[in-house]
C-alpha cells in the first residue's frame, strides 16, 4: 500500500492541527459556503455537474477519494486493494473492495455491499441516462461477496481497475431507498435525488434546487467527534465577482468556490482582511486545438471531415510549431488567470510523474524562431504583413473559443502575437451552451469546429490519464458519420498513437504508464495538434476564521468538510 | 361587459394555443444543449444516453404533443386533487419535469413565486408610492425646480441599469457600512419580529434597485397624464367655481389623469410574475426570474417552455383586465 504511511502521517498531523477546536461534533456552528451555479439535483448520476457532484459530496461518498495532492486514500475501506495485497487479481480483471465494519448510513442502518452492487445496476441501467456512467467502463459484472465484500469484474485487463466507486463522480447510494427509482424511474423519484441518505458527515434537511441547500452534522457518522459544524447552509446562484466579494469583504459567506475573476479584481477584494484566495492545480489546461482538416465552407458536408482534405497550411507542424513559439503565455497567465494560471507547454502536466519535460520551448516567446521557422518552411511575407504558404494561401486563421471575459482577452491578446509572425486572425466566440452543446444540427458546435482553431479547457477525472489520452485516437474522430460525437477534435491521425494508445491499456505500473502518456503527450504536441497555454487550477476563497481546508483539485474541493473547524 | 369578457376569452385560447407552439418551436430550434454545461469528462456517448433519457429521441411533434398533455391536462388535475383531495384517475400521470432537477416544473414555480411577489411585487408598490407624488407635482410646477429635478431623477433611474445600481447599493451598503445584507437569506422563516427585521432589511435594496426603475418610468407617465387634464376647460371651471387648489388638483385632475396611468400599471403587472432577472441574479433571491435564466442557460427546455407560456397567459390577461379597468374607469368607454 503504496499511500498508506502518508496517509498515517497526514492523519495524525490532521489529529493534532484540529486541536480543541473539533473536539465535539457540532461544536462550531453554522459553516457558509456559496458555489455562484447553484446544485439543481443532489444525486450526481443524473446530474453530472460540478455543483451537483459537489454538494452532495457532503452526503454520499465513494470507497476511496483523491486527496489534495493526487493520492488516493481509502475512505469507506481500509486500504486500497492492489495486485500486491491481493486485491486486484493477477490477471487485473477483478478488483475486491473490503468495506471497513461498522460503517452506517444516516438512517442508522449499516452499509452493506449490496448497496455498492446496486449503485452499479442504477448507474448502468441502459435507461436511466447516467451520467456518470464513464466510471463504469469496461465493468461485466459487480457482486457482493458477503456483506462487506464488493467483487468488480471487468471484461478486460484493467490496469488501472479504480473506475467504479473512485473519486466524487462515483459515490455509492443506498438500495434501501433507490429501490424504485431504476431505469426510467430515475427521474421520478424527487425526494430521494432532493435528499440522498448517506454516509457522510452532513444530512440534508432542506433543498431548494438551484438556490439553496441546508444540511446537519450526520448524528450516525462514523468519527463521533466530527464533523466540527452543526450546519452548513450551502448557497447557490449569482456571479463569481461577488460570491467572491461576500467571503472576502462582506463576511456572510466563508467559503466561495471557482472564483473566476480577474485577479486584480480578487487582489483588490483580498486586501480587506477578511478572507484568503487559495488555488490548487488538477488537470486542467486552456489549449488550442487545431483542425488538420480544411473547414473551407465552400466543401459543404465535408468541411471539416477526414474527406475534405488535410487543412491547407495548419497540417504543417512548422506554422504550428510557430504558433505556438509566437506566444507570451507568462503575460496570459498575469491578465486573465493570476494565481489560477501556470505556463504549460503540455496537454498532460499533472500528475507530476506524468509531466513531460520535451516541450519546454514553448515556455519563453520566441517571435525571431517563430519568423525563421516559417520561413524556412517557405511560407513568404505578403505586401499586406500576411504570409502566404507556399501553395498560395494566405495564413489567415479563424480561432474561435466560448464566450467569457478571460477567454476574449486572451483570444485579443493572440490575435495580436500571431500578427508580428505574418498570421491573420479573426476571432469568434460562442455561447457556452451552444460552443459545448451537442446537437448535430448546430455549426457552431466544438466538435463540428468549422474554423481553424479553437480554444477551451479540459481535464479528467483522478489521476489515471488512460482514457484521457485515448481521446486523440484515430477512431475517436467526430465527424457525420458518429454524429460528431468524438473527442478527437483536432482530427489527429497516427497509427503509432493508436498503438500507444493500445499499449497503455495493457501495461501495468505507475513508471510505465507515465512513460506512456508522455510520450502520446509529446506526438499530440509535436504534430501541432495542441498547443497547449495554460495549466489551470481552481481558485476559492475561505474566510480566515475557516480551519482544516485543503483544497482539492482531484475530488471534490469538500472532500475533507468533516476535518474543517472554526478558529476560536 | 360580461360578454365581451367572455368572448376575449374565448379569443385567448387560441392565441395562447398558438403562443405555446411558437414557443416550444423556437426552443426547439435554438441551438443550445441540457449537456453543453456538464464537464467535459463526460464522455460524447454518455452524453447521447443522457440525451435519450430526457426524451430528445423522439420527434418534434410528439415531445410538443406530450408537454400539451402533461401542461393542460395532468397539471390541472393534479391542482385538483390537492386542493379538493378527491382522486381522479391514476396519481401517477406525467408531469412536466425539468432537466435540470428532474423535479416537476410547477413545484418549482410554486416554491419561487412568494419571493418574487414579495421582492418585486413590492417594489412595483414602492415604484408606484414614489412615482405619484413625483408626476402630481412635476406637472403641476412644471418646469420648475422640483420639476427638473423629477425629470432628472426619472432620467437617471430610467438610464442606468439596475446591474448597475445593485451593485452600488452592495458596495455601500454592504461594504462601507456594513448595514444591510448583499446576499438575500431564502432560508430565512419570518417567525418573530426578530427575523421580521432581517426580512425587511434584506429585501430593503433589491425592492429599492427596482423601485427606483419603476418609479422612473411610472412618474414620466404621471406628468404627462397630469399636464393633459391641468389645461382642460373643466379644471378652469372647478377653479371659476372657487375650489381650493387642493381639491380641483387632487380630486378633479388626478382622478382624470390616473384612467390611463392605472391601465399602464395593469399591465405592467405580468412583468412582476416575471420576476427581474437581473435583479433577482445579483442578489440571489430564489425567485422566477432567477428561475428562467439558470434554465435558459442550463438549456432546460421544458421549465423555460413552462415559464415563458406562464408568462404569456398573465400578459393576456392583465390586457383583458387593462381594457376592463378602462371602461370601469371612464364612464365613455363602453365595449357592449
Amino acid at each position: 500500500m503504496r499511500t498508506m504511511p502518508k496517509l498515517l502521517a497526514g492523519a495524525a498531523a490532521l489529529a493534532l492541527l484540529a486541536g480543541p477546536a473539533a473536539a465535539e461534533r457540532g461544536s462550531a456552528g453554522q459553516v457558509n459556503i456559496i458555489y455562484w451555479q447553484a446544485p439543481s439535483i443532489l444525486n450526481p448520476f443524473l446530474s453530472g455537474g460540478t455543483k451537483d457532484v459537489e454538494s452532495s459530496s457532503l452526503v454520499i461518498e465513494p470507497l476511496a477519494r483523491y486527496n489534495e495532492v493526487g493520492e488516493m486514500v481509502p475512505w469507506l475501506v481500509d486500504e486500497i486493494p492492489t495486485v500486491e495485497n491481493g486485491g486486484v487479481s493477477e490477471d487485473l480483471t477483478t478488483i475486491t473492495w473490503k468495506l471497513s465494519e461498522g460503517i452506517l448510513w444516516s438512517d442508522g442502518t449499516p452499509l452493506t455491499a449490496a448497496d455498492a452492487v446496486f449503485t452499479a445496476e442504477y448507474c448502468m441501467d441502459p435507461t436511466g441516462g447516467c451520467q456518470q456512467l464513464a466510471a463504469f467502463n469496461d465493468v461485466e459484472s459487480v457482486e457482493a461477496v458477503d456483506d462487506l465484500t464488493i467483487k468488480i469484474t471487468f471484461t478486460k485487463p484493467k490496469p488501472f481497475p479504480y473506475g467504479p466507486f473512485v473519486g466524487a463522480q462515483s459515490p455509492i447510494i443506498q438500495a434501501a431507498q433507490f429501490a424504485d427509482c431504476m431505469g426510467i424511474n430515475a427521474p421520478n423519484c424527487t425526494d430521494e435525488n432532493f435528499g440522498p441518505i448517506g454516509t457522510g458527515p452532513f444530512v440534508v434537511t432542506d433543498f431548494k434546487p438551484n438556490d439553496v441547500v441546508t444540511f446537519e452534522a450526520n448524528p450516525n457518522y462514523r468519527d463521533p467527534a466530527k464533523p466540527a459544524f452543526a450546519t452548513v447552509l450551502f448557497k447557490g446562484g449569482g456571479d463569481a465577482a461577488s460570491a467572491a466579494r461576500s467571503v472576502l469583504e462582506t463576511g456572510e459567506f466563508d467559503y466561495a468556490w471557482n472564483l473566476q475573476v480577474e485577479p486584480e479584481i480578487l487582489s483588490q477584494m483580498e486586501a480587506a482582511g477578511k478572507g484568503t484566495v487559495i488555488s490548487s492545480f488538477g488537470t486542467s489546461v486552456e489549449r488550442i486545438h487545431t483542425n488538420f482538416t480544411n473547414p473551407d465552407p465552400s466543401l459543404g458536408d465535408k468541411r471539416s471531415t477526414l474527406e475534405g482534405g488535410p487543412h491547407p497550411f495548419l497540417a504543417d507542424p512548422a506554422v504550428t510549431k510557430a504558433l505556438s513559439l509566437a506566444i507570451d503565455r507568462e503575460i496570459l497567465v498575469i491578465a486573465g488567470y493570476g494565481a489560477a494560471g501556470q505556463v504549460t507547454c503540455n496537454v498532460l502536466p499533472n500528475p507530476p510523474a506524468f509531466n513531460s519535460t520535451a516541450n519546454d520551448w514553448c515556455k519563453t516567446q520566441d517571435i525571431e524562431e517563430a519568423n525563421r521557422l516559417l520561413d524556412e518552411a517557405g511560407y513568404e511575407m505578403g505586401s499586406d504583413g500576411v504570409r502566404v504558404s507556399p501553395d498560395g494561401d494566405r495564413l489567415s486563421v479563424l480561432f474561435q473559443t466560448s464566450t467569457n471575459s478571460v477567454r476574449q482577452g486572451t483570444q485579443a491578446l493572440l490575435k495580436q502575437m500571431w500578427a508580428e509572425i505574418g498570421v491573420e486572425t479573426e476571432l469568434r466566440n460562442l455561447d457556452a451552451s451552444v460552443f459545448f452543446g451537442g446537437d448535430p444540427a448546430s455549426p457552431d458546435t466544438f466538435q463540428k469546429f468549422y474554423a481553424d482553431l479553437e480554444m477551451f479547457t479540459n481535464s479528467f477525472d483522478g489521476t489515471d490519464p488512460e482514457t484521457y489520452m485515448a481521446s486523440w485516437k484515430s477512431d475517436d474522430i467526430p465527424s457525420p458519420a458518429n454524429g460528431w460525437l468524438g473527442n478527437n477534435i483536432p482530427r489527429f491521425q497516427s497509427e503509432e498513437y493508436d498503438a500507444l494508445v493500445q499499449e497503455m491499456s495493457e501495461t501495468a505500473g505507475l513508471d510505465a504508464r507515465a512513460d506512456l502518456a508522455k510520450r502520446m503527450n509529446d506526438m499530440v504536441i509535436q504534430s501541432g495538434a495542441i498547443i497547449p497555454l495554460i495549466h489551470r487550477g481552481g481558485v476559492s476563497a475561505h474566510a480566515d476564521t475557516l480551519t482544516g481546508i485543503k483544497m482539492n483539485e482531484w475530488d471534490s474541493e469538500l472532500w475533507n468538510i468533516a476535518d474543517w473547524g472554526r478558529a476560536q | 361587459m360580461l360578454t365581451y369578457t367572455l368572448r376575449r376569452l374565448a379569443f385567448a385560447i387560441p392565441t395562447l394555443l398558438v403562443i405555446s407552439f411558437i414557443i416550444f418551436a423556437i426552443l426547439d430550434l435554438a441551438p443550445s444543449d441540457p449537456t453543453g454545461q456538464l464537464p467535459l469528462t463526460i464522455p460524447p456517448e454518455v452524453r447521447e444516453k443522457i440525451r435519450l433519457s430526457l426524451g430528445l429521441g423522439e420527434p418534434f411533434h410528439v415531445r410538443y404533443f406530450k408537454w400539451c398533455v402533461q401542461f393542460f391536462v395532468n397539471e390541472p388535475l393534479n391542482i385538483l386533487e390537492q386542493w379538493t383531495g378527491w382522486s381522479l384517475g391514476d396519481p401517477d400521470r406525467p408531469r412536466v419535469l425539468s432537466w435540470q432537477t428532474r423535479s416537476p416544473v410547477v413545484d418549482l414555480i410554486v416554491e419561487r413565486m412568494p419571493q418574487t411577489l414579495w421582492v418585486v411585487g413590492m417594489s412595483y408598490v414602492v415604484g408606484i408610492v414614489i412615482a405619484i407624488p413625483i408626476g402630481v407635482l412635476s406637472a403641476y410646477w412644471q418646469y420648475s425646480w422640483f420639476d427638473q429635478f423629477g425629470t432628472l431623477f426619472s432620467m437617471i433611474g430610467f438610464s442606468i441599469p439596475t446591474f448597475f445600481t445593485g451593485l452600488v447599493f452592495i458596495v455601500v451598503f454592504s461594504v462601507w457600512l456594513g448595514w444591510l445584507p448583499s446576499i438575500y437569506d431564502t432560508t430565512l422563516v419570518v417567525n418573530s419580529w426578530g427575523s421580521f427585521w432581517e426580512q425587511i432589511k434584506q429585501m430593503i435594496m433589491p425592492t429599492m434597485v427596482l423601485g427606483l426603475f419603476n418609479a422612473a418610468q411610472i412618474s414620466r407617465f404621471m406628468r404627462a397624464s397630469m399636464l393633459d387634464n391641468l389645461n382642460q376647460d373643466y379644471v378652469r371651471t372647478a377653479r371659476a367655481k372657487g375650489m381650493t387648489e387642493q381639491v380641483v388638483v387632487l380630486i378633479h385632475v388626478l382622478r382624470n389623469s390616473m384612467i390611463p396611468v392605472v391601465t399602464v400599471l395593469a399591465l405592467g403587472v405580468p412583468q412582476i410574475f416575471g420576476g427581474a432577472i437581473i435583479t433577482e441574479q445579483i442578489f440571489r433571491v430564489n425567485g422566477l426570474g432567477q428561475l428562467l435564466i439558470g434554465a435558459i442557460q442550463g438549456a432546460d427546455i421544458p421549465t423555460v417552455q413552462t415559464l415563458t407560456f406562464i408568462f404569456a397567459v398573465l400578459i393576456v390577461l392583465f390586457n383583458l383586465v387593462a381594457d376592463l379597468l378602462y371602461g370601469i374607469l371612464d364612464p365613455r368607454i363602453r365595449y357592449d
